[in-house]
């Protein structure tokens, strides 16, 4: 990729152009390779749990399709109890995947120069990763939006794939209680909430969060205890950074 | 082909939840910024939700459970990999019960 070498008069904003292209794309999918594989292995994860916890393969397809957010159906996926909980399941996968809101806007305004349909279009393929690769490439002076489409897509594809591949395998594996399986989900919980970790400024609203959730969660019934300690440990984030 | 009509509603609520966080951001940045308060709290909602998801399972899994959850954090602070913490933790599972 050729980077603009900054001229001698300073560009006005708004000559600074935006593309959307075919090289931009397979550049995407390239340079997303490591997440790509990573999807795929999460992917396969996911379809074992989605099959433990009684979805159909149609069904956990659809949801690694449409949503493909990994977290958030993760969540889901305790949530699922029968009669299924809609409102909280939805409530909760909207909270979870708030953090999208903020990529969004952090994206570089040439962004929104773009015909609207390649905007909203490439919202799809807004992942974390997906995300960092393409800010990463548009600070370096990247201008061809395709980037985030193209190695989000390649993601989406994995994880899809992968989640098909493991809720078939699921059916393989024996029950692996014994074998501290039973653990296996808080394990992959725990393991993620780490990569959430943002050093001090974390440990009071994840404080509130946890003592807020564990008080709820034996008042209240279902699962209203996720939302009320996710909510109570974002708000008291935010109002602690402001001071 | 097992389809249930209510699961298939909640997976596309779960959809359109997930698209407008993402494109909420963009549909607003070309209106406003966010007040740093906003974006704040929006900073730290994730990463609370998952505790208060975990928080709970974490008591109810007792010493057991709290051992688990501090092996997989190191493992996961250690190597960014949370594969690999997963394995570890759950390995750990079975090796005290296997010990015990």
């Amino acid at each position: 990729m050729s980077e603009t070498a900054p001229t001698s008069a300073p560009v006005r904003r708004s000559c600074i152009p935006a593309s959307f292209t075919r090289r931009g794309l397979l550049l995407g999918v390239r340079l997303s390779t490591v997440f790509t594989l990573g999807s795929l292995v999460d992917g396969v994860l996911f379809g074992a749990l989605a099959r433990q916890a009684g979805l159909g393969a149609f069904e956990a397809m659809l949801m690694s399709a449409s949503v493909a957010a990994g977290t958030a159906q993760l969540v889901a996926l305790e949530l699922w109890t029968r009669p299924l909980p809609a409102l909280a399941i939805v409530l909760t996968v909207l909270l979870v995947n708030l953090r999208h809101v903020v990529f969004g806007a952090a994206l570089p305004r040439w962004f929104l120069r773009l015909p609207r349909r390649k905007i909203y279009g490439s919202a799809f393929f807004l992942y974390d990763e997906s995300w960092m690769l393409a800010m990463n490439r548009f600070e370096a002076g990247e201008r061809d939006a395709a980037v985030l489409v193209g190695s989000g897509a390649a993601m989406l594809v994995a994880w899809t794939a992968g989640t098909v591949v493991g809720h078939r395998l699921g059916s393989e594996l024996p029950s692996l209680d014994a074998l501290g399986f039973d653990f296996l989900v808080m394990a992959v919980l725990v393991a993620m909430l780490v990569g959430f970790w943002k050093g001090k400024g974390s440990l009071l609203p994840w404080s509130v969060a946890a003592g807020v959730a564990v008080v709820a969660s034996w008042l209240l019934p279902g699962s209203w205890y996720i939302l009320l300690g996710g909510i109570a440990g974002g708000v008291v984030g935010g109002l602690a950074d402001a001071r | 082909m097992r389809v249930d009509l209510s699961t298939l509603l909640v997976i596309l609520g779960m959809a359109l939840a997930t698209y407008a966080t993402r494109a909420g951001g963009l549909w607003l940045m070309q209106r406003f910024e966010p007040s740093p308060l906003v974006a704040s709290c929006l900073r730290h909602t994730p990463g609370a939700i998952l505790v208060a998801l975990v928080a709970p399972m974490v008591i109810t899994g007792g010493l057991l459970g709290g051992v688990v959850a501090a092996v997989t954090v190191l493992v996961a602070a250690r190597t960014g990999n949370v594969l690999l913490a997963t394995g570890v933790g759950v390995a750990a599972v079975w090796l005290l019960r296997t010990l015990a």
